[in-house]
């Protein structure tokens, strides 16, 4: 292949704005659709191209040692990579759930033999992972899990039930929370690798009240699991957890696509007064005042790229990151149903528009920003406690 | 925290260091008591210019170290942390950068050297309704010679009764309400026929109100062209409302920090009250519009530097923000002290009434969340 991504001597890319080597069908389309459902990435050719030609430049996991694959960068550079890809109006293909929360997991509590089984494979993005922490009873409490795990000699037996598992019903392999001792909460948990074609393993997606089928509901019935896919060994789980959480907050922080702006629509849909403004004057401050909102977030995404990358700071916590964008995304959703007035209210068929029908399924998907990877209210809680060290009750 | 040059990271720590030492809280109970209408400690501010800090945007061959407007809000969020009061956005940011765009050579000259050194305060006279809005201007300058001859009234100008000279807003055509046709005009405050009165407020920013009563001008007080000031005062605008949201920055950041403290020392039902997720909530949020308004506050320091054509957005983004901020973290800061916030002994009120002070100068947040929006084409 004579395509190659333009860098400079160290190492790092550089594109102007529009012109990354993407498809100009994938430019400035929502990564989150492909890298979180493996059926929609494989039906589409362009995003598989993109895949691997960044693979194939080693940059599927650029600041991953080379020795499990990586690209051997720093952070800095990784970020810089990530960074540029967004500013040139493309994205990262491989920002999966492998490669953003379980890669770096293994990277520090995996054992060698299990580096080098796992972490490749992730860096090549040949493997769809899903999370299988949630439970029915284990939300925002997640250390009340109660999926049971037995020894069984050279062997694990798994019982029990997890939920909200994205992507479960396509995923290769699911990284799980299970119980490996019950006189103790946190003490008794551990962190295990199951094969979601092991016998004994059921996904079923869940309809949400967007229609939509992302997450899934997964049993596992004696499912039998072989010990070396324990990480970090038995009844050490929480601590790998923990770690996991950090990288999954930071992922959902960074990295958004910038929203259309709601004006033209707005315009179109409520019509303007003389002076062309858009005529409802109440819902016209409040779209200007989340317009400004999200440029001020969308500003502290790149106050905090240009700290890390600069080593002066971690920017802003990311539990505070993830309340601000989930709140500005909902609002946003929720000014476009109101602007789209009843044609915010089609469910499907020709008599709405392709565009209607989807702000409405977006407005209704848009209830679980604050609820998934980490509740508004756990959120909350991190940043007083870890960031603020406002004390316990 | 931006990412700062090494010179800009030695100007926060003198500014910051000097802040709490020289001019702390107390300070500004002083300025208060004083009852001289000036607003501000002239002793503190000729300190602040010997720093170099009333230089900070002045060309070096105007004796200042041209070293640009993000430099200077540096400077302004330390001293807002201590909610020290000076003319340093008025003359040194705003008056400045007006001089420094359109000012002919003798008005430079005149001027800009004093600015840098602290020796002469110039303000801006702006404002004239209950509201900012600079297109309403009625003041006339109407054309009496080779000169002009002024009348109406202009308050509040912001260390009005301190300041040497002036920056006039004056309709020289169109009616009020017309954006074209206003002339700016640097006159000195010992002009004949120019009468000033201390407006007694809540909180020091040294108001007054000018009564222009047929002051006459020469040619030479226009700064700029005639009819043509209207973009000239929006960039100062935009130089004032950048470095005052930086200050407002830090004033909110420092009742947050007060307060963040107080929770964790209170103790009410057995407990710290910081332990009650209530307020455990509360405080998370507020972090989460300190660090919002940061980023507006950065952004829009850096559009000015590099003059942006986004600037005029982005300096009302800034300002809004951080009136917005400012004064849900003053209430909070009040509310979670309880009574011992309602107090004058407190410091709380000194935030409080800040708060107020500052988001309506130059614009408030409903003010900018208008012009940003139109701006933005809604």
């Amino acid at each position: 292949m004579t395509w190659r991504i333009p860098a400079n001597r160290h190492g790092e890319p550089r594109w102007a704005h529009g012109s990354a080597p993407i498809s100009p069908e994938l430019a400035g389309k929502n990564p989150y659709r492909y890298t979180s459902d493996g059926a929609y990435a494989d039906a589409d050719p362009d995003f598989q191209l993109w895949l691997r030609r960044v693979v194939d430049h080693g940059w599927g996991a650029p600041s991953w040692p080379v020795e499990y694959g990586g690209g051997g960068l720093s952070a800095r550079q990784g970020a810089i990579i990530n960074e540029e890809m967004i500013n040139a109006g493309a994205f990262h293909p491989n920002r999966t759930y492998g490669e953003m929360m379980l890669g770096p997991t293994l990277l520090e509590f995996a054992d060698e033999v299990q580096k080098r089984r796992f972490i490749p494979p992730i860096a090549r993005g040949e493997v769809r992972w899903c999370q299988g922490f949630s439970e029915p009873g284990a939300g925002s409490d997640l250390a009340s899990l109660q999926t049971k795990c037995i020894d069984d000699g050279d062997h694990w037996i798994v019982n029990g039930q997890k939920i909200w598992t994205s992507g479960a019903n396509h995923a290769d392999w699911c990284f799980c929370l299970v119980r490996t001792d019950t006189t103790r909460k946190q003490g008794g948990i551990s962190f295990l690798l199951i094969d979601m074609k092991s016998a004994g393993v059921e996904a079923r997606p869940i309809t949400l009240i967007s229609g939509t089928t992302h997450f899934c509901e997964v049993f596992f019935s004696d499912v039998r699991v072989p010990k070396e896919n324990m990480i970090g060994g038995v009844n050490q789980g929480w601590s790998v957890a923990k770690r996991l959480l950090q990288f999954e907050r930071g992922s959902l922080a960074s990295g958004r696509a910038e929203e259309a702006p709601l004006g033209p629509i707005a315009r179109k849909h409520v019509g303007v007064d003389s002076q062309g403004r858009i005529a409802d004057a109440d819902l016209r401050m409040r779209v200007i005042q989340n317009d400004m909102r999200l440029r001020a977030y969308e500003q502290s995404l790149r106050r905090t790229r240009a700290e890390v990358k600069a080593g002066t700071g971690p920017g802003v916590p990311v539990s505070a990151l993830k309340n601000l964008g989930a709140g500005l995304s909902q609002e946003r959703a929720e000014l476009m149903i109101e602007i789209l007035g009843q044609r915010g209210l089609g469910w499907e068929g020709d008599a709405f528009t392709p565009e209607e029908l989807e702000a409405t399924r977006n407005w209704l998907h848009s209830k679980a920003y604050s609820i998934y990877g980490g509740s508004y209210e756990v959120q909350n809680n991190i940043t007083a406690k870890r960031v603020l060290g406002l004390p316990s009750a | 925290m931006a990412v700062l040059t090494e010179e800009q990271n030695l100007l926060r720590d003198a500014a910051e260091a000097w802040a709490q030492e020289r001019s702390p809280l107390g300070a500004l109970r002083k300025i208060r008591a004083n009852g001289d209408g000036l607003g501000f400690d002239a002793q503190a501010f000729a300190e602040m210019a010997e720093m170099g800090w009333a230089g900070i945007v002045v060309p070096e061959e105007f004796g200042g170290a041209d070293f640009g407007f993000h430099s200077m809000g540096v400077v302004l969020e330390q001293l807002g942390r201590t909610l020290t009061a000076s003319p340093l956005i008025v003359s040194s940011l705003a008056a400045a950068t007006g001089l420094k765009r359109a000012g002919s050579a003798a008005l430079k000259q005149a001027w800009l050297p004093k600015i840098a050194a602290g020796e002469a305060i110039v303000t801006l006279a702006i404002d004239e309704g209950v509201r900012h809005n600079p297109a309403a201007t009625e003041l006339r300058a109407k054309k009496s010679g080779a000169g002009f001859k002024l009348s109406g009234v202009k308050r509040p100008v912001l260390f009005g009764m301190a300041a040497h000279a002036a920056i006039i807003a004056a309709r020289t055509s169109g009616e009020p309400g017309d954006e074209a046709g206003i002339t700016l005009f640097l006159a000195p405050t010992d002009a004949a026929k120019l009468s000033r009165a201390p407006l007694i407020e809540i909180e020091a920013r040294g108001a007054a109100a000018y009564d222009f009563g047929g002051v006459t001008l020469g040619p030479e007080a226009v700064l700029g062209a005639v009819d043509e000031g209207g973009p000239l005062l929006e960039r100062m605008l935009d130089c004032a409302c950048a470095g005052l949201a930086a200050q407002m920055l830090g004033s909110a950041s420092a009742a947050f920090e007060i307060t963040l403290a107080y929770l964790k020392t209170r103790k009410q039902f057995g407990q710290l009250i910081g332990a009650f997720q209530a307020l455990q909530h509360r405080a998370s949020v507020l972090l989460g519009e300190l660090e919002l308004t940061r980023s507006a506050v950065e952004s829009a320091l850096d559009a000015l530097d590099a003059d942006a054509p986004e600037t005029h957005e982005l300096a009302s983004l800034a300002k809004a923000l951080a009136g917005d901020t400012f004064r849900r973290v003053a209430g909070e800061m009040i509310q979670m002290h309880g009574g011992i916030g309602m107090t004058d002994e407190h410091d709380a009120g000194l935030f409080l009434k800040r708060a107020r002070i500052d988001d309506m100068s130059f614009g408030g947040a409903g003010y900018h969340r208008e012009r940003y929006g139109r701006l933005a084409g809604y």
